[in-house]
């Protein structure tokens, strides 16, 4: 077993995609070898800068996230897409339907998307999400994005396994409410509103509202996008850059604090 | 009916229903039948009881038209019959239409490959692979000139069902016509102006939506101004044949014929009266004989009260809705594939039932490959024996009073209201094809219908009942193997001869055109005229509209 | 452990309700199914397979371009070192194309009327089962 991973490390070390897909599964399937898969990789963990991009279904994520890649691109960096979709609690099984959306970086040699289902995990952040995202991580993404359907508990699962989360809205979802009391917007980082087109202020606002009683000391940047009409895209990219730059470039005594921050958001 | 008749009726109703029933079906349960709208063990006076004979189903030839579109309807004319033909080169297909024309067909319908109906030319290197196979070969004028060849225009109707192009095939068969010698206002025919299905299922899309509606309105206004027999078709037959019920065919076609009105209206230069009278409901009818001709009726009696209500217009065929349907591919099979062919007859018979105007068969092999001759014929000669023998032309809506017929032809009207106000409360029919949701509609109802067959609750014979071992047993058409070549010939040859710089002058202006709002149909005219290809063309209309990129949808 | 299957539809051929029930109907089966959607290349359609890290692959054409796409999928699967992956395929297939392609490796072919469990039956039988 410790023989065959070496192997696949260093292929996929070397930029052999379907080495890096075969430990995908394997992280994804077997729990035992996860451990030693990690260890193996763990002297090239650390660069990548991962976002987790979460909201409730019908909010445009994986468009935003079409056109995020296409930026991300646009600036010469890489990235690993993971788009998690919910397994059916009665069959077990799922469509996994959000690469569809990203159909023109398929033949993109710096794009990796990966499907997953949620397998029945609670939250539907399964241990093997956290190690896809090291996987990638580990193999060169500059960038990654971790997809998933956030509603309640779900929502505030990703923001443990990735630097930044960004908790996506769409006018008229009438999910305000909602997420007032899952207690989601608190722990984002950013939030964008999509589909802006359809009349944002109202949600802005409320948003705005719910910031301002939050527990936090900074408040969440709001950004206001068309992912279909390719707007705001840039000005999410800019958020998110300085966000990343505020993490890495600021002193150790900053960083810490930051950090005990960002811990203190998620428990 | 008088009241108290009705209360005998009611009162014998429940006494049988008591008594003789009950006891009868202690000993011989009723089976599980499935049908999309629920069926009663018997249908009585009391089912129809809320129905007005003058006002809801009244007379043939007027509103609400329930009855028929003419008085008389096959009394005084059996419907034309049509086909739906179309494989390998121009040439090819032209002597398989000129032959269904001797055999008794009226109408031609020109069936366009994949690569034509997407707009690449047959020496594209992306469409080598499908070229000629699902349909004839059009890249330019010249194949339409083959293929159009000596046949009578202005005796015989020409349909198809391209509709993302059907501005650019009309140019290149009125251009003909011209050449020819035929005055254009002389031909007949039935375009689709309706691009809303290649979204949805038929996967035919080139152009974002508001740039096709802008080439089907062009195409609209021209055959109103200059072609009088042009007939608009409507196209809900692949609706149905993805799967949809009865009632979501019915009602997307009714949807879709108003929203194209709305367009219409909105851009300001088309007669609506004159429009709406010049559409052709182009449906899938399927083998349930009483849903089927329940169908049709309540389609035509809802879009008169529809049209009339919204419109109100002067024109009174305005308010007729015209029908006329494919029978449906979907339900045939490839097992015992013979059998088709009552399938298909006895979906012609529901479509007469039903008052359908234009009729055009699937052919029994069509599950396994392009129809071969014999098969054509075959179907040809069903609408033959089924309107000269069956008696359904010897009286108009024979149906008409049946107690059942008339409940289901009320139940599925009004359900196809409730589907047309779904899709309008959603933002109206472009709203619901670019957020997905008709498509997912569409999908569920075609997924239901697969478990049906699957776990058997629909019998299908041959398939999942009745099942023989077999070898097929009839000719299968075969593809020209040259096919790819000589098409590239046939195109290095015209662009040779073509006075190369006309067509570049005229693509220019073409484009021109298209960044504005003229009307582009004496453009295309132009362009074809000249022998611009298809795929010229639509790469000029590409680089102004753009490629449309369809929403996937949630499963 | 899910068996993860992509559906995909090579060429021009618009019709997908039988790819869209087939996928729904894995999905009841319990398989992870990725559908990527109507005219797809065979680059992106391997490509997928090799980042989806996918145990079986099922082509659904109707329009008649079998023998052109799928010769070349599969030899695009093999250079990539993909050929355990389960290929079958489905649609309008005459019976003589069909016999080429099951040598070339095409698994097994299922024509018009197949029932999903009958597809759901076989890949479950012999999904694993080939390559290295």
């Amino acid at each position: 077993m410790k023989h065959d991973i070496d192997r696949l490390v260093t292929a996929a070390l070397s930029g052999v995609e379907s080495s890096l897909s075969r430990l995908l599964t394997i992280v994804e399937n077997d729990d035992k070898d996860v451990a030693e898969i990690l260890k193996t990789i763990s002297p090239n963990l650390g660069k990548a800068y991962c976002i987790g991009i979460t909201g409730s279904p019908g909010t445009g994520k994986s468009t935003l996230i079409d056109k995020l890649v296409a930026t991300i691109r646009s600036k010469g960096l890489t990235v690993g897409v993971i788009c998690i979709d919910p397994s059916s609690p009665v069959t077990g099984g799922a469509v996994l339907g959000d690469r569809i959306r990203m159909e023109q970086h398929y033949s993109d040699d710096g794009v990796f998307i990966r499907s997953m289902a949620s397998r029945g995990n609670y939250g539907g952040i399964s241990k093997a999400v956290g190690a896809s995202v090291a996987l990638l991580d580990a193999f060169g993404k500059d960038v990654v994005i971790v997809e998933t359907v956030g509603i309640g508990q779900e929502g505030i699962d990703i923001t443990k396994l990735v630097h930044v989360t960004v908790f996506v809205m769409a006018p008229g979802g009438g999910d305000s409410v909602q997420f007032m009391k899952a207690g989601i917007l608190e722990v984002s980082d950013i939030i964008v509103v999509n589909k802006a087109d359809l009349g944002a202020d109202g949600l802005v606002a409320e948003i705005e509202g719910i910031v301002a009683f939050g527990t936090t000391k900074s408040t969440q940047p709001v950004v206001q996008t068309q992912a279909l009409n390719d707007v705001g895209i840039e000005e999410l990219y800019g958020v998110l850059e300085k966000q990343r730059n505020d993490y890495l470039l600021g002193d150790t005594q900053k960083r810490s604090e930051f950090m005990a921050e960002h811990r203190k958001k998620k428990d | 009916m008088a009241k108290d008749d009705l209360s005998e009726i009611l009162a014998k109703q429940k006494k049988w229903e008591k008594g003789r029933l009950k006891e009868y079906v202690t000993e011989f349960p009723e089976r599980d039948i499935l049908t999309e709208i629920p069926t009663k063990t018997i249908y009585t006076p009391i089912d129809i009881d809320h129905s007005d004979y003058v006002k809801d189903i009244g007379f043939p030839g007027e509103y609400p038209f329930t009855r028929g579109i003419t008085p008389t309807m096959y009394r005084s004319k059996i419907w034309p019959m049509s086909d739906y033909s179309g494989f390998g080169t121009a040439k090819e297909a032209a002597e398989r239409h000129k032959y269904l024309l001797e055999q008794g067909n009226t109408h031609m319908a020109v069936a366009a490959d994949i690569p034509t109906q997407l707009g690449y030319d047959a020496d594209d290197p992306l469409v080598e692979a499908e070229v000629g196979i699902m349909g004839t070969s059009i890249s330019s004028l010249r194949d339409v000139e083959d293929l159009l060849g000596d046949i009578p225009l202005d005796k015989v109707t020409i349909r198809g069902s391209t509709s993302s192009l059907v501005l650019v095939l009309w140019a290149m068969y009125t251009v003909a016509a011209e050449k020819k010698g035929l005055p254009i206002n002389k031909m007949s025919g039935v375009g689709k102006p309706d691009v809303m299905d290649e979204y949805l299922g038929r996967g035919t899309y080139i152009f974002p939506p508001e740039h096709s509606l802008r080439l089907s309105l062009d195409f609209v206004e021209y055959g109103l101004k200059n072609i009088p027999n042009l007939k608009y078709e409507i196209n809900s037959y692949t609706i149905h044949e993805q799967g949809s019920t009865v009632v979501q065919d019915g009602a997307y076609s009714i949807a879709t014929a108003l929203f194209y009105l709305e367009e219409a209206r909105k851009r300001g230069t088309i007669s609506l009266d004159d429009f709406a009278a010049r559409f052709s409901q182009h449906t899938a009818v399927h083998t349930h004989l009483f849903e089927e001709a329940a169908k049709s009726r309540a389609m035509r009696r809802l879009w008169a009260k529809l049209v009339k209500e919204r419109y109100n217009p002067a024109n009174p065929k305005a308010l007729r809705c015209v029908i006329d349907p494919n029978t449906g591919g979907s339900v045939l099979t490839a097992q015992q594939a013979d059998i088709n062919i009552i399938r298909i007859a006895l979906e012609i018979l529901a479509a007469a039932l039903g008052g359908c105007t234009v009729i055009a068969p699937c052919s029994y092999d069509e599950a396994l490959t392009i129809p071969t001759k014999k098969a054509v014929t075959m179907s040809l000669r069903a609408q033959q024996i089924v309107a000269y023998e069956s008696g359904v032309c010897d009286t108009v809506d024979p149906l008409a009073g049946s107690y059942y017929v008339e409940a289901l032809t009320d139940q599925i009207e009004k359900e196809m209201l409730d589907f047309i106000n779904k899709i309008e409360s959603r933002g109206g029919m472009m709203e619901v094809i670019r957020s997905g949701w008709l498509k997912q509609e569409i999908s569920r109802s075609a997924y239901v219908k697969q478990k049906a067959l699957e776990d058997g609750r629909q019998v299908r014979v041959g398939l999942n009942k009745f099942r023989v071992e077999e070898d097929t047993t009839f000719e299968l058409h075969k593809p020209n193997p040259q096919l790819l070549e000589l098409r590239k010939k046939d195109l290095k040859k015209l662009r040779e001869e073509r006075d190369n710089t006309a067509v570049k002058l005229s693509l220019e202006t073409l484009k021109k055109a298209a960044q504005g709002s003229e009307n582009l149909m004496p453009f295309l005219q132009d362009a074809v005229r000249y022998y611009a290809t298809i795929g010229e063309i639509t790469k000029v209309l590409k680089d102004v509209f753009g490629v449309y990129k369809p929403k996937p949808i949630t499963f | 452990m899910a068996i993860r299957i992509l559906i995909a539809k090579p060429g021009l051929d618009g019709h997908d309700r039988g790819a869209i029930a087939l996928a729904m109907g894995l999905r009841d089966q319990g398989m992870e199914v990725i559908y990527t959607g109507l005219r797809q290349t065979v680059e992106n359609i391997v490509r997928t397979c090799i980042q989806e890290d996918v145990d079986v692959l099922g082509l659904s054409l109707l329009s008649g371009g079998h023998n052109h796409y799928f010769p070349k999928i599969l030899n695009l699967l093999k250079e990539n070192g993909m050929d355990r992956v389960l290929v079958i395929a489905g649609g309008i297939i005459p019976e003589e194309d069909g016999k080429n392609l099951k040598k070339m490796g095409i698994k097994e072919i299922f024509g018009p009327g197949t029932q999903i469990s009958e597809i759901s039956n076989f890949i479950r039988e012999n999904v694993g089962g080939q390559g290295t």
